[in-house]
């Protein structure tokens, strides 16, 4: 058997389109493409899709650009929701989008299912789903995320009570997803703005007992642009892959502002 | 790009962050705390324009009486009374609100609560409003359908 030219799979592509899986339903994958070589402005494209309810998002796409269209872009590394590389909008919301479940996007009642994917808002699209990470880690690192101390090092590892330990737990959890600063109409409409991850991560560290750089971290929040910007959408909360309260983390900056220095 | 960039060395290498991004797609599916939040901007907008037509009338009485008393006679009329309900609804939702960021500003659950405390207001909202309406425009409608 010789593939003729016809049925001779696109390029980038992992071969010809596999036998849909049984107990599979076509879904309609419309995505939000922008090539910067052909595209002025960017367009919609949708494909057909079989997907098992227990397939992710990001499986649809996998079969977009591996069976139907290899110049499909984005992001994905781990493919499972601990890396972080993988946020995108996925029906108007921020999402990984290895850990939503094609179940939960169906629409009821036997009616044709459309998955909307869309770029993170807020950041420049290089290409289709991939979009410019650098102002968003830009305003990561200005907050100075990492263990500030002064005086020697201790001989043992620095000791912390359970309590103290808890204190910013939920804060360790971010993966840097941009999920939730991308989320954020402020940031949309103010670039200045640092945005929820950087405080989450900066809240990490005020709220360190080992950490001596809280009043330091603190001056750097205590802007027009730092966490005064926020203004309680909560849109972070709600996009938050990790299930972090970043609007109360947020909050817990701006009062350790307010009621703890002069 | 203020603060954010001043600790880097490279500030004009940051590509602007506008562009295609956010050109067109769908609308943000925004938590619920996003609509409470342009309700607010929205009512506090409203209000704020109809207190500066009140300013302006109110000065009225420096220029004279009477151009005072022509001008309120102006709003005695059916479009202007919705309008008055209009405006109680955007107070009270503006107030009851604050109180809901206040809230979440200065109290420690707050933030978890938030989407209850605004099922709350909208309860508030409407057991104030229905009566309030119904006394508002009471008199406009007997006016209209045959009264005196």
């Amino acid at each position: 058997m010789t593939a003729t030219v016809e049925t001779a799979p696109p390029a980038g592509s992992r071969g010809p389109v596999p036998p849909a899986p049984e107990g599979s339903t076509t879904v309609t994958v419309k995505i939000r493409r922008f090539n910067p070589e052909v595209d002025s402005e960017p367009r919609w494209d949708s494909f057909e899709v079989p997907a098992l309810p227990t397939d992710r998002v990001l499986n649809l796409l996998h079969y977009v650009k591996w069976y139907l269209d290899g110049t499909l872009t984005f992001r994905r590394s781990c493919a499972h929701g601990i890396c972080g590389s993988d946020a995108m909008r996925i029906n108007g919301v921020n999402r990984l989008a290895c850990k939503v479940l094609v179940k939960d996007l169906m629409s009821g009642g036997g009616k044709a299912t459309t998955i909307t994917v869309e770029p993170i808002k807020g950041l420049p699209v290089h290409k289709d789903l991939l979009v410019d990470m650098e102002p968003f880690f830009e305003a990561f690192r200005a907050v100075k995320p990492y263990l500030m101390t002064s005086g020697n090092e201790p001989t043992r590892e620095r000791i912390q009570s359970q309590a103290d330990r808890a204190r910013f737990d939920d804060t360790t959890k971010c993966i840097l997803c941009a999920c939730c600063t991308t989320s954020c109409p402020v940031y949309w409409s103010e670039g200045s703005y640092f945005g929820p991850a950087a405080i989450v991560n900066a809240h990490r560290f005020i709220f360190d007992s080992r950490d001596e750089g809280a009043e330091e971290r603190l001056d750097i929040l205590n802007d027009v642009d730092g966490v005064w910007r926020c203004r309680t959408t909560f849109n972070c909360t709600d996009a938050c892959p990790r299930g972090i309260q970043v609007t109360k983390a947020i909050q817990e900056v701006k009062r350790a502002l307010l009621f703890r220095r002069v | 790009m203020a603060s954010t960039t001043a600790a880097e060395a490279g500030t004009a290498d940051v590509p602007a962050r506008a562009g295609s991004s956010r050109s067109g797609g769908t609308l943000y599916r925004g938590d619920l705390g996003m609509w409470s939040w342009v309700a607010h901007r929205v009512t506090g907008v409203l209000t704020f324009f109809f207190l500066f037509v009140h300013v302006l009338d109110t000065a009225l009485v420096r220029v004279s009486p009477n151009a005072y008393d022509e001008t309120i006679a102006l709003y005695k009329n059916p479009l202007v009374n919705l309008m008055e309900v209009g405006l109680v609804g955007a107070v009270l939702y503006h107030a009851l609100n604050g109180v809901r960021v206040i809230l979440v500003d200065f109290w420690s659950k707050g933030p978890k609560v938030q989407r209850a405390m605004f099922w709350v207001i909208a309860v508030i909202w409407l057991l104030v409003m229905i009566p309030g309406a119904y006394f508002m425009l009471e008199r406009t409608v007997t006016e209209m359908i045959g009264g005196h």
